[in-house]
């Protein structure tokens, strides 16, 4: 299981690359390799706002669907569509290609380390 | 960690040294995946896959009453067949609704009915329930049976070198008992991928070591996963899905499977008479998304904002790269209609089944 240092995690399997007020979202190699192959992401759209804790799309992989959580509330400044040709680059490269929305954040966010997302996966299996 | 009251397969093993995937299905703790769904239906598509579907429940009927046992519970003519072959049926009470789908296979002398792991203790209750005037005995012997299916368009070249049984001799919803691997198997030219293939009978302590003489020969290990997203290209019915006890066989489109003319009545058979002759109350129907989503079991099927079905199954197709979906929908229901996919009405059209037909070359 693949979790950089550099980043902080949900108890959802999310991962957010914090730069200044802008955070990158993404999903976990772990939530990728739980998934199976993706298929189909819904993205929100520009502008949108959302809470911490709100759901911003969905990813589906063949059999099933599961919901995408805001780890931090914010404004929606980018959305990777090319995700909605290429989802399989959420399987690929889930750190990188794969990432799925970044926000303007609007407060601050309560995540957790590389460490504490580890041991919740180990206890999670 | 084990699960509390579920079941294995005598194969259970072998999944987890291969690092399955192991989910709860039916009761069973059953391999979803290995590598991954789309590889493995690649694989079957193109080359040779081999399932486990030890789950599945087997049903044999013996006894000087056995035909006529058999006649009353499915609604194929079973008359019909000759030794050695095998009938797709489904199984249906008084109102027509549907008990099961299941592959009848006429033995010299008896009945092997093979039915679905989660319908195997209904179905012999059922069973019994409905012939106890008749002079036959209904034993359950899915706990003597694994069960392997090799499907692929290398599958016939791959078992061939492992049998002397002339699999070119043996046509489709065919079976003979032979040897695989030297050990004793009842092979059946059937299948539930739309590809050509083989199910193997055999015993749970002789399938192990066949399950890994047909990797080492080249077949891909393939989960239940890969088996529900080939299944449904082939526009094939999973009970459960298409099929259930309020709907009949004719609504979910195996009318082929329904002999209404047989000459020994079987249960259901004035109901499904009549809902011919009146018109069926709804219909299956393939159909393709035309808007962005994945259409899945239970959503509404919308025509103007107004119910007219649900979707029974639905996926991305890894064949034809679309998202695909079966429905049962009201009878006047045409060609274009909405699918409610996380409260948003989205597009999609019929077309015609199967989805995915192999090239018979």
């Amino acid at each position: 299981m693949n979790v950089p240092d550099d980043l902080q995690y949900t108890k959802s399997h999310e991962w957010v690359r914090t730069e200044g007020d802008t955070a990158t979202i993404g999903i976990t190699d772990h939530a990728q390799d739980e998934l199976g192959d993706v298929v189909f992401v819904e993205l929100p759209a520009e502008g949108d706002t959302f809470d911490a804790g709100d759901s911003f799309g969905t990813v589906e992989s063949v059999k099933a669907v599961s919901d995408l959580y805001a780890p931090v509330g914010g404004e929606v400044v980018e959305v990777n569509s090319s995700l909605e040709d290429a989802p399989e680059k959420i399987n690929e490269d889930p750190y990188g290609e794969g990432w799925i929305i970044k926000l303007r954040t609007s407060d601050e966010a309560d995540l957790l380390s590389p460490e504490e997302y580890e041991s919740l996966v180990e206890e999670e299996s | 960690m084990a699960n509390e009251g579920l079941r294995r397969t005598p194969l259970y093993d072998e999944h987890e040294a291969l690092g399955a995937r192991i989910v709860d299905f039916a009761g069973w703790e059953m391999p979803v995946q290995y590598e991954g769904i789309k590889a493995e239906h690649n694989a079957v598509r193109n080359h040779a896959g081999l399932f486990d579907v030890s789950h599945m429940g087997e049903a044999v009927f013996r006894g000087p009453d056995a035909e006529r046992a058999v006649q009353r519970l499915v609604t194929r003519d079973v008359s019909r067949l000759a030794d050695g072959q095998a009938g797709y049926s489904a199984v249906c009470y008084e109102d027509g609704g549907t008990v099961d789908d299941v592959i009848v296979y006429k033995r010299e002398d008896d009945f092997l009915v093979v039915v679905n792991a989660s319908n195997r203790e209904k179905d012999l209750a059922h069973f019994r329930e409905n012939t106890k005037d008749l002079d036959v005995e209904v034993a359950d012997e899915s706990d003597d049976w694994a069960l392997l299916a090799l499907q692929g368009p290398e599958a016939a070249k791959l078992l061939q070198d492992l049998t002397d049984t002339d699999l070119s001799a043996l046509k489709p919803f065919r079976f003979v008992e032979g040897e695989v691997v030297d050990v004793g198997a009842i092979i059946s030219r059937t299948g539930y991928t739309g590809e050509d293939g083989f199910e193997i009978y055999l015993s749970g302590d002789d399938a192990p070591g066949v399950w890994r003489t047909l990797i080492e020969a080249g077949a891909t290990p393939a989960g239940l996963g890969a088996r529900d997203t080939l299944r449904l290209e082939a526009g094939m019915c999973l009970y459960g899905n298409e099929l259930d006890p309020e709907t009949t066989p004719l609504e979910a489109g195996i009318g082929f499977a329904v002999h209404l003319d047989k000459e020994q009545e079987f249960i259901g058979q004035a109901a499904l008479k009549e809902e011919k002759e009146g018109g069926l109350r709804k219909k299956l129907v393939g159909f393709e998304m035309e808007g962005r989503g994945i259409a899945r079991h239970g959503h509404e099927v919308t025509v103007d904002d107004e119910t007219v079905g649900h979707v029974t199954s639905g996926t991305k197709s890894p064949t034809l790269d679309r998202a695909i979906g079966l429905a049962l929908v009201d009878p006047g229901v045409e060609d274009r209609f909405d699918v409610v996919i996380r409260d948003r009405p989205v597009p999609a059209k019929t077309v015609p089944l199967p989805f995915y037909k192999r090239d018979r070359g």
